[in-house]
């Protein structure tokens, strides 16, 4: 059977709905509405024309040699998801739910971020389609993030810093589901990833898979045949899933999911949830988690936001399960290498998320020599993230020295 | 799954809350989590809503997710779980508490440190405590079934939640899957006081019963005698969470007795 055939609410061992009872008839209506626009043109064509006209669809994809000079000689080819309106992949979904909130007839909606791009993207949502708009944000987000909290307001948004628990996006995505529970009459809650209870896996999913579909055509194009590889990073595993989910059937294209290692996976601090957590429940699915033996979820690390969560999608942990798609950890020091070494020598900065995809790319070449061709979504771009580098290669600090 | 065919395995909360409606109005249930502010005050405090009123015990395990919860029993928990509580601890504590008193204790726990467990474990371990059983309130029915099973062979009660947003289809599946009570949400919301306690409480009921429900109590946002009054012109019992573990922070196991002894007011037959 077809992997892409698969929709959920379980892949393999892994999804369902771990909810309240009380969300449960709100997740059977986005269901139900979700496969009846699927299959309905006009949600289609209204979709295809905000890629279009709005996002700026197809992205690009730009090959990138003299980063790959340092990948063993390996093609390397970047997917522009960072060309995106707002600046990253996340738009691709959030446009997408927007759409479907105005079909269900509901007004205010409500999301969680990490990073900031989610929230920056369901704000700029909220704004085109005229909707009230609350973004919860761990507090500790906030403060690394606060470029994108203003964005957000700028926007219309109100930006709820979220004070419980590890105060960071897990916590975020507590809070969200609280105030869903409370005001689901009138509140849809557009998720960001491909984790939570059904239908958010497989609806996230669909709304990503242009990203895959787009590049499978673009690389057969370039360069006459699949890519050898298909690099991304993995948070909640979104952007992974996008651009994974056209080569699922294609056995000769090796999937890679690159997860942030923080201080290295063998350490406290980090959040490579598949190299080193184990099966649970978090957030309404069952996948993989990182947790202690009491099933109490522990906190990750990680330089970038938008990969510091302790849990990750169910089709990830499926595909891992079933040795479809290989993860493997990259610490921050490898991603910010990577993260330079992309500036420098091609002038694109990256998110720091994406720069996990680029070092896990780098590696990659290295085993697959010079005759493959690897594919790395570059999920966004690095503008929200130059004070983070700013710190990290002491570019900013008074009387800082070119490094 | 229908409930009256374990007549074998008679639940010991729906006996519990049957009693209450020939002495009185109905049931009160009190929730208190395990581990706050400590264990052994977390024990007393629990003993302490049996001596004073509380008919049925409802003790919850901290998670560190608890999406249910509102900021009162968030807070409690969170303070639980940074002094090093253990799920170990929750059962040490239903062994302590069911020592000193006959009053059933059940444990409200999230699904997933059950999971990590191990259900079946966690369904002996419980029971050689001397515990009653579990409400779940992150975990469907649907996706019950290790739970179910291990549930039937240990005679435990397992209390799911109904909400006002349920189809009837699904109360029915809630009547049918519960044992013990079922879980009425009064409200759409999570954990803590609220000044009315939603009318779709009422209609919530009615339809539980029409599915066939022999034993519901109503929950969040309950915290004053007269919602408990109110609650069980209708219902067979009443939760109170929030409203007891704010007294337990701010008065001790006396302060939470005294609360206990006022809430239980509302339970006394006055028609």
């Amino acid at each position: 059977m077809s992997l892409r055939a698969e929709t959920g609410p379980y892949f393999g061992d892994f999804g369902g709905r771990f909810v309240p009872e009380s969300l449960i008839a709100a997740l059977d209506e986005l269901t139900e509405a979700w496969e009846l626009a699927k299959a309905d043109p006009e949600f289609r064509a209204e979709l295809d024309e905000l890629n279009r006209s709005y996002i700026g669809r197809p992205s690009l994809i730009t090959e990138v040699p003299r980063f790959a000079e340092h990948a063993g000689g390996a093609r390397i080819i970047l997917k522009r998801e960072d060309l995106n309106h707002t600046g990253s992949h996340k738009i691709n979904n959030v446009l997408g739910q927007a759409i479907l909130t105005k079909r269900i007839g509901k007004t205010r909606i409500i999301a969680e971020t990490g990073a900031g791009q989610h929230g920056v993207a369901t704000a700029t949502a909220a704004a085109l389609f005229g909707m009230e708009c609350v973004i919860y944000m761990g507090e500790v987000d906030t403060e690394r993030q606060a470029l994108n909290v203003a964005r957000m307001r700028l926007l219309g948004a109100e930006v709820v810093p979220v004070k419980t628990g590890s105060r960071t996006l897990k916590d975020a995505i507590n809070e969200a589901m609280r105030d869903w529970v409370t005001n689901v009459e009138s509140t849809n809650y557009i998720f960001g990833t491909v984790a939570g209870p059904h239908p958010f896996p497989s609806m996230v999913r669909d709304l990503q898979k242009i990203i895959g579909d787009e590049a499978r055509e673009q690389v057969l194009e370039l360069t006459g045949k699949l890519p050898d590889a298909v690099a991304a990073c993995v948070g909640g595993g979104s952007n992974a899933i996008g651009i994974f989910h056209a080569f699922l059937d294609d056995a000769t294209v090796g999937l890679y999911g690159f997860e942030a290692a923080g201080d290295g996976a063998d350490t406290p601090r980090h959040a490579a949830t598949i190299t080193k957590g184990r099966p649970g429940v978090l957030h309404g699915a069952r996948s993989m988690l990182l947790q202690d033996e009491d099933g109490q979820t522990i906190e990750s690390h990680s330089i970038s936001a938008g990969l510091d969560y302790p849990g990750v999608g169910p089709e990830h942990a499926w595909l891992a399960s079933i040795g479809r798609a290989s993860y493997r950890p990259i610490t921050d020091a490898q991603a910010m290498d990577a993260f330079r070494l992309l500036s420098r020598t091609e002038g694109i900065i990256p998110a720091i998320e994406s720069s996990h995809a680029l070092a896990g790319a780098l590696e990659l070449g290295k085993e697959l020599g010079p005759e493959a061709v690897i594919l790395v979504n570059l999920s966004g771009r690095g503008d929200k993230d130059m004070e983070t580098a700013g710190r990290y290669f002491h570019l900013i600090d008074e009387g800082a020295v070119q490094s | 799954m229908n409930p009256n065919h374990s007549a074998t395995t008679a639940s010991r909360v729906e006996a519990a809350i049957a009693v209450t409606k020939t002495s009185g109005a109905g049931a009160l249930v009190g929730y208190l989590p395990a581990g706050f502010p400590d264990l052994q005050t977390s024990i007393d405090a629990a003993v302490a809503l049996a001596d004073n009123g509380v008919d049925v015990i409802e003790l919850g395990l901290p998670y560190s997710d608890p999406v249910m919860d509102g900021p009162v029993i968030q807070h409690a928990t969170q303070v639980a779980l940074a002094a090093g509580f253990r799920l170990r601890d929750g059962f040490t504590a239903v062994r302590a508490i069911a020592e000193r008193t006959n009053v059933p204790v059940v444990l409200m726990t999230y699904w997933n440190p059950v999971m990590q467990y191990g259900v079946e474990r966690f369904a002996d371990d419980l029971v050689s405590a001397g515990g009653a059983g579990l409400i779940t309130p992150d975990l469907i029915p649907d996706e019950a079934a290790e739970w179910l099973a291990a549930s039937e062979r240990t005679g435990l009660d397992r209390i799911f939640l109904a909400a006002p947003t349920s189809t009837d289809e699904r109360l029915r599946q809630a009547v049918e899957a519960s044992r013990g009570f079922v879980y009425a949400v009064s409200t759409m919301g999570i954990t803590g006081a609220r000044a009315d306690v939603d009318a779709a409480a009422r209609t919530l009921v009615r339809r539980l019963r029409e599915a066939g429900a022999t034993s519901t109590c109503v929950g969040l946002g309950i915290s004053t005698a007269e919602q408990v009054a109110e609650v069980l012109e209708y219902a067979d019992g009443a939760i109170v969470g929030s409203a007891l573990v704010k007294a337990l922070a701010d008065g001790g196991v006396s302060g939470v007795a005294d609360a206990a002894a006022a809430l239980a007011e509302g339970t006394r037959r006055t028609k």
